[in-house]
């Protein structure tokens, strides 16, 4: 792709992208008094990664068999309250052993 | 304050792990539907979003107008905009205004979710740190991606693509296990978001459009039923 049409769509996808991130992070400064919209906040993270996750992580490696093993895997060392590294590393690794076993059957 | 810039890295060290499998798809794709791999890199250098960079590229290689592309990035990235607004919550002094809207570049569904996981308030050397790694990630595995996407074994990019899942499991479960108001609003938002997957009519739908409806249907039930106390939030 030439770099004259390129510029353009970069300009406006980057821009448009960084002033939905960047506007409600600098122009809220007050802290929120509403009950209801700092308990609304506080449920945001969880939903969001909540929805992010499933039914994605399912079809995140190609294979259906392999992602359920790394899923297992993720949910009992999260649930033992395992860091972050650790759980992503030990997915990974359920994975890759998930797949080594399919290519041997 | 090194200390927390050095705290930050460590824990973008996992997102970027994620970060590298994802773009490094990106950049091989990019350079096999045609832009060159500086390109690829640079895209992903200013975005910084694997979703809309995604559903954008299709848009540049066949010429579309840039309101069509400009509309795509707004509904596929409103939800940073929720995101954005909650972290909004969390800032310490330490964030003046330069270092928001600096900060605020990077503000990634993996980023916003680590911060918002940490028990205080988060300054800008923490944030700085949190979004070097990933960032750094990110730009790296698109260049991989685009110049030797063809080298790697798949088995590789295969197994790396579950580590983000796994990062977000690990954000979920130990809250979700401890207060029950955590468990009902995940468990809202999983079920609205496999129905939008899997049902008809409604597997229509944007995936960005699928991520806002599902966290705020799922938050707004949690609020009214569980209100929290005090400044838990």
């Amino acid at each position: 792709m030439s770099w004259t049409s390129f510029f353009p769509y970069l300009i406006v996808m980057a821009g448009v992208t960084y002033l939905i991130r960047m506007l409600p992070l600098t122009v809220f400064r007050k802290e929120i008094k509403s009950v209801f919209v700092k308990s609304f906040l506080h449920y945001v993270p969880y939903a969001v990664l909540g929805a992010m996750t499933f039914p994605d992580v399912l079809y995140s490696t190609g294979s259906l068999w392999t992602a359920l093993v790394g899923l297992v895997v993720a949910v009992v060392m999260a649930w033992r309250g395992r860091s972050l590294l650790t759980v992503a590393i030990g997915a990974c690794l359920a994975v890759a052993a998930a797949q080594g076993v399919m290519l041997l059957l | 304050m090194n200390r927390l810039f050095l705290k930050g890295v460590k824990h973008g060290i996992p997102i970027a792990l994620g970060y590298l499998s994802v773009s490094f798809t990106f950049g091989m794709k990019a350079v096999s539907d045609g832009l060159a791999w500086q390109q690829a890199v640079l895209i992903s250098m200013t975005n910084v979003t694997s979703a809309g960079q995604f559903a954008g590229l299709p848009l540049m290689l066949a010429q579309s107008s840039l309101i069509e592309a400009a509309l795509t990035q707004l509904i596929i990235n409103l939800r940073y905009a929720l995101m954005s607004l909650s972290l909004s919550q969390k800032l310490d002094k330490s964030m003046t205004t330069p270092h928001r809207m600096a900060f605020s570049f990077c503000n990634t569904d993996e980023i916003f979710a680590v911060a918002s996981s940490q028990p205080e308030k988060v300054g800008k050397w923490y944030l700085y740190g949190l979004m070097s790694t990933p960032w750094l990630g990110w730009a790296l595995g698109t260049l991989l991606g685009a110049v030797a996407g063809q080298l790697l074994p798949e088995f590789f990019r295969t197994a790396l693509g579950i580590a983000i899942y796994g990062m977000f499991l690990a954000i979920i479960l130990p809250p979700a296990r401890k207060e029950h108001p955590v468990r009902v609003v995940v468990g809202i938002a999983v079920a609205l978001s496999l129905c939008f997957r899997y049902l008809p009519v409604l597997n229509q739908l944007s995936s960005g459009f699928v991520i806002i409806i599902c966290a705020v249907a799922a938050s707004t039930i949690g609020a009214l039923l569980f209100p929290v106390k005090e400044d838990a939030a």
